[in-house]
């Protein structure tokens, strides 16, 4: 078995992946990037929007500041978030938007003059200061007070995630595709680097590295509806959570994105709705400003999607035979603003959907879209539980997000903490050295060389492992969804159960060999199944509704009982996680209140 | 009306050593909206779990599903069944190594192109992190972000004749790099430091002009009007150095 050395292992090549890897090879020490596909080709290139700092060059941020931002980031997280790292981020956010322009990123940029502008629906016309011509512009997301949001055309993620990929060609970084760790080495005490299957040819290899960094991006895709890209499985969490002592933060704390193309899930940025779209029932009616007075379609995420839903719910909804759905409306928009503003919008509406969006109405639903839990750091990005294991972006829970992240604020941590991160990895480095046991790596690699060996041959059963995969999609979509309760999430944590099992006693229809896509998933499959298990019994434990988790039979937020992180653990052997709990920040700038949208009674923290 | 779709499909594994190269066929019923990100996958969850195809994004913005369908090459995501006739044949890019199936090894590919075109901003400025930003004009903005839209699919290389023809051509997807760079004025680089780059055979002089890349770019790049460009400021380029006053 080749094994490779190397000071950093990056499991992910996205941006936070990349970015920690930019810090850290800039430092002086050898880093490899794992990658499931070619760097260029992870989900962070998707993001469509931008990324949001205080700026506050457009006129519409003027008077913004990281303050505003901070408010903005914790009432957004409905006080789950820890304000630590939030107050670090939103002061590191300007700076890295800069960093990212003399690098390369063609941020949209600020032309002084008089500008029609959509807000709600309605145009109107504001001036942009000419002392601020050419610096970076900004435009609205849901949840802030200022227009914040750095973009770049709508391809924001496209043009950081190029811009980041040339820098670490630039540096030397190593990016090995095609790659996928499946387990992490460690001795319980300390992360020695990644077991990794070549997804060219099925063979092990061996990284041993003196810290590793879990940069996977979210478990999207655990879910049958997800605007996630498909490898977005959640696989580095589950290795983090195999290790039985690293902690996985707020699973339970799933976003879904109000628009999700029906039928095939493809996601539709904010920036529509930012730029003046509305939403609209089957008799054409917009319903927002009926929930939501101020913000309409502008509020948080979690807000929107719930509304979404709870029209339906009155019948309002369209049935199409792709089920019930609600229409997005950017026709007013006009032709120049949809086919540049809006280009990859017009785009997926005419190559996935086969509809013009200048005259035609857009057929969206809540659907998966973020992952604010992941692998529990500190504020460093260190993990729970295991010396040299860090994590950074959508699969870390760092805690920027609580239990709602705001549109913009995910792209822009993926680039922020993986700056903060990785230079707390590099100083890690300096003065660190560890002992690698080669006997630890033979055990892992002879473990999971032996399980491989077992789904080939279907030593331990024939399960097929999309029926296991359909049925732990059934069970999230019934149980752990925009709305849940405790009698849907109760079955559902035992459903999940069983399907654990089942995962158990997969066995291959095809004969593995190469670059196997039935291989593997089914080598993924049990793990995908116990982060499932992770949001669902998170989710019924949790009796309260807080950001993007709504219990119907717990409609308060009960920041008595509940102001705090749920810490997920697997033991050898278990068939539940273990939960545990902390408080949710241990710094206060920002004491709980009412987030002003969304509704919902809110019980009192005793005094 | 629903149609029987036929699809003709490309196999070999280059890990079995008792693979050898063939077409298989594989029936489906068509259904609405279906792409062939629909079908692939349809095929290997009902039919068979061996079949090698690349997906990502799913939603035409990563790149990773480019492959030759009915005799172009496209991408898979955004194909759909609809706009096909009833057979349907698959095949992968050629150029690129196979890893399976309709699978190629794009990644690869494109690394090498970054290092020969040294797809990065050269500049001698040291990022100041208590400085405002340099100003730019949001058209020079919007010109390179034109031109930074590739998705590097790999679909004109796969089209181009002269890439299918020598393996150290550039390729449309690299003359498009050279001309993002060169557009963008945070890069200090000098025509004479891209005619380093492009300035041969196996760069913009090997074109023959078939203009198959911007055809089949899902992205609809100028990629010709790219290469038109390159080339006269090249031609420029050398004419400055045959000529004694030249510049």
């Amino acid at each position: 078995m080749q094994i490779i050395h190397t000071d950093l292992l990056t499991i992910g090549a996205g941006l936070a992946g990349e970015r920690c890897a930019i810090e850290v090879a800039g430092a002086g020490f050898s880093v490899v990037c794992l990658s499931l596909v070619p760097a260029r080709r992870s989900h962070s290139v998707a993001a469509q929007g931008g990324m949001q700092a205080a700026l506050g060059n457009a006129i519409m941020g003027d008077g913004d500041s990281p303050d505003v931002h901070f408010l903005d980031t914790v009432k957004g997280s409905d006080w789950g978030a820890d304000q630590e790292v939030a107050r670090m981020f939103v002061e590191a956010a300007p700076i890295e938007m800069r960093r990212l322009a003399h690098w390369g990123v063609p941020w949209n940029r600020v032309v002084a003059g008089t500008h029609t502008y959509w807000k709600g629906g309605k145009p109107f016309e504001a001036t942009e200061k000419a002392e601020n011509h050419g610096l970076i512009h900004s435009r609205a997301f849901g949840g802030t007070a200022k227009w914040r949001t750095c973009y770049a055309s709508d391809g924001a993620g496209h043009a950081v995630l190029y811009t980041m990929d040339n820098r670490a060609a630039q540096l030397g970084v190593t990016v090995h595709d095609r790659s996928e760790a499946v387990s992490l080495i460690h001795d319980g005490e300390t992360c020695h680097g990644a077991i990794v299957r070549c997804l060219r040819t099925g063979e092990l290899r061996a990284y041993l590295a003196r810290a590793t960094l879990v940069a996977s991006g979210g478990y999207g895709r655990i879910y049958r509806a997800s605007t996630n890209a498909i490898i977005c499985e959640g696989t580095g969490l589950s290795l983090a959570l195999d290790t039985g002592v690293a902690k996985l933060g707020n699973m339970e704390a799933v976003q879904f994105h109000p628009t999700g193309t029906v039928p095939t899930d493809i996601l539709v940025t904010e920036g529509c709705r930012g730029d003046g779209g509305t939403l609209l029932d089957r008799d054409e009616y917009r319903f927002m400003p009926d929930y939501e007075p101020d913000k309409a379609e502008l509020a948080s995420r979690d807000v929107v999607s719930r509304r979404m839903i709870e029209h339906m719910r009155t019948g309002k909804g369209v049935q199409s035979p792709y089920g019930e759905h609600l229409w997005l409306d950017i026709r007013h928009l006009g032709e120049q603003h949809i086919r540049t503003k809006l280009r990859e919008v017009d785009e997926i509406c005419q190559n996935f959907l086969g509809i013009d969006p200048l005259h035609q109405l857009i057929p969206v639903r809540p659907t998966q879209h973020y992952s604010m839990g992941g692998v529990r750091t500190d504020k460093t990005g260190a993990a729970y539980g295991l010396k040299g294991l860090f994590s950074a972006g959508e699969s870390a829970c760092w805690d920027l997000h609580g239990f709602n992240r705001l549109g913009g604020n995910s792209l822009a941590e993926t680039v922020v903490a993986g700056g903060i991160v990785g230079r707390n990895i590099a100083e890690f480095l300096q003065g660190y050295d560890t002992a690698f046991s080669t006997a630890h790596v033979r055990e892992a690699a002879a473990r999971d060389d032996a399980r491989i060996r077992r789904i080939v041959s279907g030593a331990d059963g024939k399960e097929s492992v999309y029926a296991v995969r359909e049925a732990m999609y059934d069970i999230l979509e019934r149980a752990a969804y925009v709305f849940r309760n405790g009698t849907d999430l109760t079955w559902g944590v035992q459903a999940l159960q069983e399907v654990h099992e089942r995962a158990q006693h997969i066995g291959l229809a095809s004969d593995g060999v190469g670059a196997n896509a039935e291989l593997a998933l089914a080598i993924r499959m049990p793990g995908m199944v116990r982060l499932a298990l992770c949001v669902c019994f998170g989710a019924l434990m949790r009796t309260e509704s807080r950001g993007s988790h709504t219990r119907e039979d717990f409609p308060e937020r009960n920041d008595r009982d509940w102001l705090n992180r749920t810490l997920a653990s697997w033991r050898p052997g278990a068939d539940l996680p273990h939960l545990e709990y902390e408080p949710a920040t241990s710094y206060v700038e920002l004491p709980p209140g009412d987030r002003g949208y969304g509704g919902g009674k809110i019980i009192p923290a005793a005094s | 009306m629903q149609r029987s779709l036929t699809f003709n499909i490309f196999r070999h594994n280059p890990q079995d050593p008792a693979s050898v190269p063939h077409m298989d066929t594989y029936k489906l019923d068509e259904t609405d909206s279906m792409t062939l990100f629909i079908a692939l996958h349809r095929l290997r969850e009902e039919q068979d779990p061996s079949l090698k195809f690349d997906f990502c994004c799913r939603a035409g913005v990563c790149g990773s599903c480019a492959m030759v369908i009915n005799g172009r090459p496209g991408l898979a995501c955004h194909t759909k069944t609809r706009d096909l006739p009833d057979t349907i044949t698959l095949l992968p890019l050629p150029v690129f190594k196979l890893v399976g199936d309709l699978a190629v090894d794009t990644g690869t590919w494109f690394r090498a192109m970054y290092q020969r075109t040294e797809s990065w901003i050269h500049t001698r400025a040291e990022f100041d992190p208590a400085a405002q930003e340099a100003r730019m004009e949001n058209e020079v903005a919007n010109a390179i972000y034109e031109l930074d839209r590739c998705i590097e699919c790999g679909c004109c290389v796969a089209a181009c004749g002269t890439a299918n023809l020598r393996s150290d051509f550039l390729a449309p997807a690299g003359f498009i790099r050279v001309a993002r760079f060169a557009a963008d004025p945070r890069d200090q680089r000098t025509d004479a430091d891209f005619y380093e780059i492009i300035g041969s055979d196996e760069g913009i002089f090997g074109c023959m002009g078939l203009l198959a890349c911007e055809d089949v770019c899902p992205k609809h790049l100028p990629l010709q009007t790219q290469l038109g460009y390159l080339r006269r400021k090249m031609g420029l380029t050398v004419l400055k150095r045959l000529l004694p006053f030249g510049g």
